[in-house]
This record gives C-alpha cells, structure tokens and sequence, in this order.
C-alpha cells in the first residue's frame, strides 16, 4: 500500500516536472508533505570515548555509525526532515558537570542536504561523556513545531554516565509533554545495563530498541526507522477527561489521547443521535514496568448511571498495551418525529475508562499511562429478527422436511377431492 | 387390484425418482452457487490490489500504525526481539480467518515463548478456535511457527457479544517470556491470513451498517468533503471485492430449491390418490 502511494506521488511528481518543463526545487512538488505536516526525525548519536572501541566489524563502532549514517542519509526520503543531535562529542576533560552539558545539534532539523549533513558527520570523534537524558531533552526541543509525526533515534554504545537524572523518567516525561513523539534506541555491542536502560526508553515512548553488532545491522534499522517516520499515520487529539461524567468533555468521531494514572478513572461523553451505533475502543498503554496482571475496563453508562454495555479485558504477562472495545446501537425513536429533533433527541453515552494496571515496586506512578480512544458514530446496524438470514434455511433436513410435506399436502389434497367427486356423484 | 398394482408402482418410480432428484438437486445447486455467489458479492467496485504484487515488508508498532496486509499475501518484517509487531487484514462476514505466523529466531538465543494475539476492529480480543497461539521455541530452534484459526464473522451480532464482526482485523507478534539477553537481537518475521468460506451456514439476520473498521465514521465525513487530499485513516484496508452488503448467502438457493422440490412432490402425491386417468387424454393423438 505505502510503496504504491509513494510511486504514485513519484510518478505525480515525473508528471508535474514533465509538464511544468522545469525541474522544480526538491521539497516542493506538489503531494509531499510540506512544512508543517513534514516528519521529523531527530538521530542523536553518542560520540562518548567508549566509540573508539574497535569491535563491529573490525572497524570502530565511531566508524560503523558514520559509515552507516551516511548511508541512511542517501536513503532518506524526501519528505523526511531529518536532523542530526551529538552527544559526548566535545568536551574531554574529567568534569562531570561540564560533560554532562555537553550535547550539540550537529545538523539542524530541515530539509536535507545531503551533503552538508555528511560533511558535519565526518567531522565527529570519540570524545567525552554519555549524557543521554540531556540529549534526550534537546532533542525534543529540537523536533518542536509542525503537525507531522515526530521522532527520535538515539543510538548508543554505553549507559547513561549522568545519573541521577535518569533518562528513561526523561523519555517518559517528553512522551507525556509531546503528541505522536517517539524514541527508538539502537544500542551497539550493548551489556546487561544498557540493554535495560535502552529498552526502558523505547518502552516508554511506544519506540523501540535494537541491539546492534554489525554495520549492516545499524544502516538496515536506522533506515527502517526513518521510512516509518514518513508513513502517514493519523495523529490523535489530546483530550483531558474528567473524573465525573457531568464534567467530562464531548468528543465526537476521531482519534484521542489522554493519561490515566494507576486506578484513576477517565470520563467522557458522546452524544448518540438515535438510529445511530456508537464504537468506541480504549487501549491503555503500559510505558513502564508493571506488575504481571493487569486489565481494561471500558463501560458505556447513561448520563442517570446505567450501564448500557461494556468492554473488558484482562491479561497477564507481558504486554505494551491492553485495549477493551464496545458498541451500543441506539435504537431508532419510538415517536417518529426523528426529522424534528436532529441534535436534542441525542442521547449522552458516558465513557468510562478504568485500569488496573499497578506500578512495579520502585517505578514512579506519575505521569499517568497513555491512554489511546477511538470514538465512531456511525449509522445503526439492521436488527435481526430471526437468528438465521431472513429466516431461510438449509441444508438436506430442509429439503427433506418441505418434500414430505409437499408429498404429505398431495395426498392429501388428492384424497379429498377424490372424496368430493365421490360424494357429488352419489348425489 | 389395480390401485395398489399403480401404487407400487410409484414407489418404485418415486424411489427412483428420489435418488436421481438428490443428484440433480445437488448439481442444481452447485451449478447455482458457482454461478451465483462470485456475482453477488461483487456487490462494490473492487480497488484490484491483485494487479501488484509488492508484500508488506515491514510491520507496525502499534494498532495506530499496524501495516495492513491482504488476506492470501505473505507479509514479512525485519524487527527485534522484544518489539510487538502489528498488522491488520480485512475479514468479511461468512469467512473463518486463520493467521499463521512464522518467526526466525536468531542464531544463538535463550528459549523463548512467542505469541500471535489477534484484535477485532473495537480492538477487543479475539478467542483462537484452534491452532499454536503461543509457542516456546528450544535454545537450538531456528523458527517457531504459530497459528490461530479465528471464529466465523457473523454478519451481525448482539452489542453485548463479542462475536467476530465483518471488519478490520488486527495481529500482534510478540515474544511474551524472554531472557534479557536476548532483547533487541534481530529476528524475521512473516505472517499470512487465510481463511476458509463457511458460507451460508454461518449467514444470520441483520448486518452492520459500517464494518467495524476503526475511523470510518471520520473516514466517511472526510470523502464526502474532499476526495481529492489523500488523509492518514486509521484502517483504509477492504477486502478485494469490497465489503459484502450482507444480504446474498446461499440459503436463498437451498429454501428456492425446497420450495420446488415440495411443489413437486405435492403434485406427485396428488397423482398417486388419483391415479393416471387423465394422462392417456392428454397424449397427443399421434404418439
């Protein structure tokens, strides 16, 4: 599907340049997303002394990163604006403080010329310390602005050397300040501790990680990371609910996000018109270490406090996200003045959205999980009547059935008039 | 006596007659359902995604951005271990849809369980009748191959119950028990949805006004304000020959069929009460 889109907008881009007989700026043909809608994609990358390190490949892992990265930078799609975050790559002396500043925007987030960007990597060698939550903050900063999809691709060979500032509590943190931003780590040659540390950053924002031992490896993901990032996908409304029904906000149909902390409920409201079936489907996500058994509750209730219908489910083990979905057909008005009332005969749905998700020991509860809802207001389904397709049957039981009785009402039929005859010429 | 020396006779013929009309029934009624049910579920144009051969090659992260796969198309991705893969497929009413799933393990890896969840589109999740939902695989497996064969999509269902409804269709890959060791090394995936017709045996009363296609409320306002700005939808997949408008199944033939068969047998019960006296008037002079 994506590949033929993006054929079809590089053959509509052919046709445009064709006809208008010039050959148009890149970035501005017509179909690719521009300015605001652009994606954004930010790799930060660790140039921390642990770089020189000579284990992927033979060759130094500072080394396979650049090679890789100038790869990926050929492969960037056009629409992608891509920008280029260090960290660790000027300050080497010994002073904590100072190397933990130490993060440079080395390409800045734009339209991307291939050259300037490969020329500035070039330049970089293994220098200081591994400040990744600092990195981290940055280069949010750095993906500020615009409507498209934003993402982060940290690639690291060590574990954060900053503590206490612990970067997974930062990436949980942009992931709460941010809509649609994602960070997906890439952890080269990684131990045991990076390996959590790095996994615990993706598991937060939704991204994900990667342990690379191998050059082609890091092109492949990297490269993979960046084509999702310019996939089109439908960005969700932030929305607050409300801990009460009468204060709740009315969402309409489309996609939302909101937080919802451990054992919080999350209220909303949806006018229903009558004839019409309301959907709504809530996926609460767990972007934190959570104890083995959890569930989603999601009850549909009447603005008095009826349950009309409800959406659970339970899990246990590991999981990102736990989802519960329902719908509630509302039936058409007994009245018939349906033309009268468009909007005042709706009626008020309440969502209420619960979990029971509880925190690991030691991780913080604060800020809430992601939660994701989907609201469609769609027409009302057809009722059924009968529990077969407009009461028809089949199969040789049927045919058997209707033959004898056929047969059965011939006999019948001939035996009585036979009878009729019978009596009408003795009369 | 002559009445019973005809009855016995029609037995014999009805019985006869019994045999060969089963056969003939049974033909009628193929011939009907080839003939009939490729029409009549090409109830909507279809987009002919069959003309590209290109598979999906990657997978989503998320329901938000699961890939969206034809049924019958092989989808393959190259992830991580520890990564939660999503695709969608479209199921339609009448069609018992089984996923298989296949993972390449990485060369040295601890043992791992894997597992294939499949979502409806109120992304409620859906009981597998059968098949190796969740496998271990050993320290020295190269792949687990995992399978869930869905229920029947009904066409209609009560709100209260989470039967399989025509609609988008979601798969989660993931590995569910794993040593620390083994996350993030790389593994292949590759999944596929086949699924069998169940046909009018599965047909019930009523049917959705929208299949349960996530966004198709927003999907449907955009389209009749523009159609010409291609949006981000949550799910645009269909199947190819688009969705069934739900009211063919080949129960229509089987009741017409009966219908005919018991009209025929109630002449046949009426002639034997009467006997044949009126069937030498009939025959033409000539014969």
């Amino acid at each position: 599907m994506i590949t033929r889109q993006r054929l079809a907008v590089g053959a509509c881009a052919l046709l445009a340049a064709l006809t208008a007989g010039i050959a148009l700026p890149a970035g501005a043909f017509a179909g690719e997303p521009t300015g605001d809608d652009a994606p954004k994609v930010d790799l930060v990358l660790d140039v921390s002394g642990s770089m020189r390190a000579r284990d992927i490949d033979g060759q130094t892992r500072m080394a396979a990163a650049k090679q890789a990265f100038n790869e990926v930078l050929d492969a960037t799609p056009e629409e992608v604006q891509l920008g280029i975050r260090t960290l660790g790559a000027n300050y080497p002396g010994d002073d904590r403080k100072t190397g933990c500043k130490d993060t440079e925007q080395l390409y800045p987030v734009g339209p991307l010329d291939r050259t300037e960007a490969k020329t500035a990597v070039a330049t970089l060698s293994p220098t200081g310390w591994t400040p990744i939550g600092p990195a981290l903050l940055k280069a949010a900063d750095d993906l500020e602005g615009g409507e498209g999809s934003r993402r982060i691709v940290l690639i690291s060979d060590g574990e954060d050397t900053c503590a206490p500032l612990d970067p997974c509590e930062v990436a949980r943190e942009i992931a709460a300040k941010g809509i649609g931003l994602t960070i997906d780590t890439l952890g080269l040659v990684p131990n045991i501790k990076m390996r959590q540390q790095l996994s615990c950053i993706a598991e937060a924002t939704g991204g994900t990680y990667t342990s690379v031992e191998h050059t082609e490896e890091l092109t492949d993901k990297v490269n993979q990371l960046v084509d999702r990032a310019a996939d089109p996908v439908v960005t969700p409304v932030a929305v607050d609910g409300a801990d009460a029904c009468a204060q709740a906000p009315t969402l309409k149909s489309g996609l939302y996000t909101d937080r919802e902390e451990f054992g919080q409920h999350r209220w909303y409201r949806v006018d229903v018109a009558p004839g019409s079936e309301l959907r709504a489907s809530v996926s609460v996500a767990a972007d934190r270490r959570v104890n083995p058994d959890y569930g989603v509750l999601l009850r549909a209730v009447t603005a008095s406090g009826r349950e009309i219908v409800r959406g659970e489910s339970t899990g246990t083990g590991r999981t990102d996200v736990m989802s519960a979905g329902l719908r509630y057909p509302k039936a058409e008005s007994e009245d018939g003045d349906k033309d009268s009332g468009d909007g005042s005969a709706a009626e008020v749905v309440c969502l209420q959205v619960a979990n029971s998700f509880s925190a690991a020991s030691g991780v913080k509860t604060t800020p809430g999980l992601p939660l994701e809802l989907t609201v469609d207001v769609v027409d009302g389904p057809d009722t059924s009547s009968d529990v077969a397709s407009f009461g028809l049957g089949r199969g040789w039981w049927l045919l058997g059935a209707l033959v004898l009785t056929g047969f059965l009402a011939g006999v019948l039929w001939g035996w009585i008039s036979r009878w009729r005859i019978a009596v009408w010429r003795t009369n | 006596m002559r009445i019973t020396r005809v009855l016995s006779a029609a037995r014999v013929l009805s019985t006869a007659r019994a045999g060969s009309a089963a056969r003939v029934v049974g033909a009628a009624l193929l011939m009907l359902g080839v003939a009939v049910s490729p029409a009549a579920a090409d109830s909507s144009p279809s987009a002919s995604p069959s003309d590209e051969d290109s598979a999906p090659t990657s997978a989503g992260t998320s329901f938000r951005t699961a890939t969206e796969v034809d049924q019958g198309r092989r989808a393959t991705a190259n992830a991580s271990t520890g990564d939660y893969l999503y695709w969608s497929f479209p199921a339609d009413a009448g069609q018992r849809p089984t996923v298989n799933a296949t993972v390449k393990l990485p060369d040295a890896h601890a043992s791992a369980t894997w597992q294939i969840d499949v979502y409806d589109g109120l992304r409620r999740r859906q009981a597998c009748q059968y098949g190796a939902q969740t496998r271990t695989a050993a320290e020295d497996a190269a792949s687990v191959n995992l399978s869930c064969t869905l229920r029947t999509v009904r066409a209609w269902s009560e709100p209260w119950a989470n039967d399989p409804l025509p609609g988008t269709y979601y798969i989660r890959l993931t590995t569910v028990g794993l040593k620390s060791a083994d996350l993030g090394l790389p593994v292949s995936a590759e999944v596929k949805v086949d699924s069998k017709d169940v046909g009018g045996a599965a047909a019930v009363d009523g049917s959705l006004a929208e299949p349960l296609v996530p966004g198709v409320a927003v999907a449907a306002k955009e389209s009749d304000e523009d159609s010409d700005t291609s949006v981000a939808a949550l799910s645009s997949i269909e199947p190819d020959d688009g969705w069934a408008s739900g009211w063919w199944s080949d129960r229509w033939v089987w009741t017409a069929m009966g219908g005919v068969l018991a009209a025929l047998a109630g002449v046949g019960g009426y002639s034997l009460t009467r006997g044949w006296p009126t069937r030498p008037t009939r025959v033409p002079p000539g014969a």
